[in-house]
């Protein structure tokens, strides 16, 4: 099990407890985290899962793809070139062990 | 003040459940029935014919909401529920178990069903269709004992399996009636390369030739298809992706308005000021379209939602206006193939290409009358999001400029003022 922490910008935090292989943006919205969308399923094509990453959970994450990489460009809350990350994009297990993001304000 | 009437939302799909969000953010305190049809908890449909039938462990539904989502927001969810009939008089819906639910505002979020063939044959086992979770558990399970797949139907269900299936190793037949594949969304050349890059795939990819009847194995099984030029495709399974007919049969029934859905305004309403409807079931006016048009998509679904919901509460911005204009687009995930469409193409478009096909990642800009219609994207999700913004705010650029590439579309996309 990681530990995921929900880090919202009215200062509540949601900590979830979350099973090798599952993507932040699956787990966010299996357990009803505010702020993580997912509205395409998990294929990287809408941008409402936009997570920023917290500086210290940074190093290991796998690399941007070409693909993350653009649709990071149309969030609706502003890119972060360090920290911003799409949540399905990232698993437990394989992109993580412990995780801290930020949520967004908005995601559409 | 008296508590605000209940809101009955009939459908729990990407549309019903969104509105359920909307309308609680929106500052409905008041209650909301919503009935689903299926028993299985509301879920994302678009991974079920694309990451769901890989092979492996076991997939798992992805939940449009959280399990505590309804009690949260004091919904009354029921699933498994069906409702037979609106009395539009009494403002009153009938279920099937012979109760009813009364309601201040209705909302049709009933979607659409998969077309049927009616072919000989069609009634055989191991013949199936693609929508519901029930299908994609059904699917899932057969492809792991399928060695020749025929598919009906070269539209994006049809193709996303295909894909699926190659990746499995199976053999995959698809017949497709039209003389180029997923005719009714993509321009003739994002379409012609489609049927390349499936053929590429492995895929016998047949066009012009349409499923005439399927032959028995003598036990009530599928196997084999026989195509309209009489040709045989043995087959130990068959997926039929052939388009969807919108749920209208209560509005119908209700008399309300219906062609080619429920017949909405710009609010989502229909003709009776407390009844809505919206998503894959409503044809409404498309503003970007300049015709009224049904779309089947999660964009539309949602969007749609959030409209509907300050429609129902009076809550739209006076300064956006209320009509509803949200610009369509659409995605669809083959193999590796990422397709995003933004906009509505109409036929005759005049198509400029941006980019090299053969590197497998470009776009095809359309065109009517040099105004930009709509952006079809392959692999290439920068153009397409340049092309959200830019179509969003009726913007254009010239088919010059989409044919340069030493022009800058995203920063073009991002300028405030028309160039």
């Amino acid at each position: 099990m990681a530990k995921v922490s929900f880090h919202h910008t009215d200062g509540n935090v949601d900590v979830l407890d979350v099973d090798p292989g599952t993507s932040l943006m699956r787990a966010a919205v299996t357990n009803g985290v505010a702020g993580i969308a997912g509205e395409c399923g998990g294929q990287a094509m809408c941008a409402t899962c936009h997570v920023y990453v917290r500086p210290e959970y940074l190093d290991g994450l796998p690399e941007i793809s070409d693909d993350e990489d653009e649709m990071l460009d149309c969030t609706a809350d502003p890119r972060d070139d360090e920290r911003s990350r799409l949540g399905c994009q990232l698993k437990a297990g394989e992109s993580f062990d412990d995780i801290e993001v930020d949520v967004p304000g908005s995601q559409v | 003040m008296p508590r605000p009437g209940n809101i009955l939302i009939v459908g729990n799909g990407q549309a019903g459940i969104q509105l359920v969000d909307s309308l609680r953010k929106e500052g409905h305190t008041g209650p909301i029935t919503i009935i689903g049809e299926e028993t299985h908890f509301p879920y994302q449909r678009p991974p079920l014919s694309k990451d769901y039938l890989a092979a492996g462990t076991d997939p798992a539904p992805l939940p449009l909401r959280a399990e505590k989502f309804f009690m949260d927001n004091d919904v009354d969810s029921r699933l498994g529920a069906h409702v037979t009939s609106i009395n539009r008089a009494r403002h009153t819906a009938a279920l099937a178990d012979g109760s009813t639910v009364g309601y201040a505002k209705l909302v049709l979020a009933t979607g659409a069903a998969n077309r049927v063939l009616t072919v000989p044959g069609s009634r055989l086992a191991g013949i199936h269709g693609l929508r519901t979770l029930a299908d994609a558990e059904t699917v899932h399970a057969r492809l792991g004992e399928a060695k020749s797949v025929v598919v009906i139907g070269a539209g994006f269900i049809g193709l996303e399996f295909a894909a699926a299936a190659r990746k499995r190793g199976i053999e995959v037949t698809v017949l497709e009636y039209a003389d180029r594949p997923m005719a009714r969304a993509l321009s003739p050349v994002m379409s012609r390369w489609f049927a390349q890059a499936h053929r590429s795939m492995g895929t016998d990819l047949r066009l012009g030739e349409g499923i005439a009847s399927f032959e028995n194995d003598g036990a009530g099984h599928v196997a084999a298809a026989i195509s309209t030029t009489g040709r045989r495709y043995p087959a130990d399974m068959v997926l039929v992706g052939i388009g969807v007919i919108p749920r209208t049969e209560l509005a119908e029934a209700a008399g309300l308005a219906v062609a080619n859905g429920i017949t909405v305004d710009t609010n989502m309403r229909t003709e009776d000021p407390d009844i809505f409807a919206l998503g894959d079931c409503a044809n409404y006016p498309s503003h970007h379209a300049e015709a009224r048009t049904r779309l089947e998509s999660v964009q539309n679904a949602t969007d749609q939602a959030r409209h509907t919901a300050k429609s129902i509460l009076g809550t739209h911005d006076p300064t956006q206006g209320q009509a509803y204009k949200e610009l369509p687009w659409f995605w669809s995930t083959q193999g590796d193939l990422r397709l995003q469409i933004a906009g509505i193409a109409q036929p005759g478009d005049e198509t400029i290409l941006r980019g090299d096909p053969s590197s497998g990642k470009f776009s095809v800009f359309c065109f009517r009358n040099a105004r930009l219609t709509a952006v079809e994207s392959l692999n290439h999700p920068a153009d397409h999001m340049a092309a959200r913004k830019l179509l969003a705010r009726e913007r254009s650029l010239s088919p010059d400029q989409a044919a340069d590439p030493g022009f800058d579309f995203r920063a073009h996309a991002k300028e405030p003022q028309p160039a």
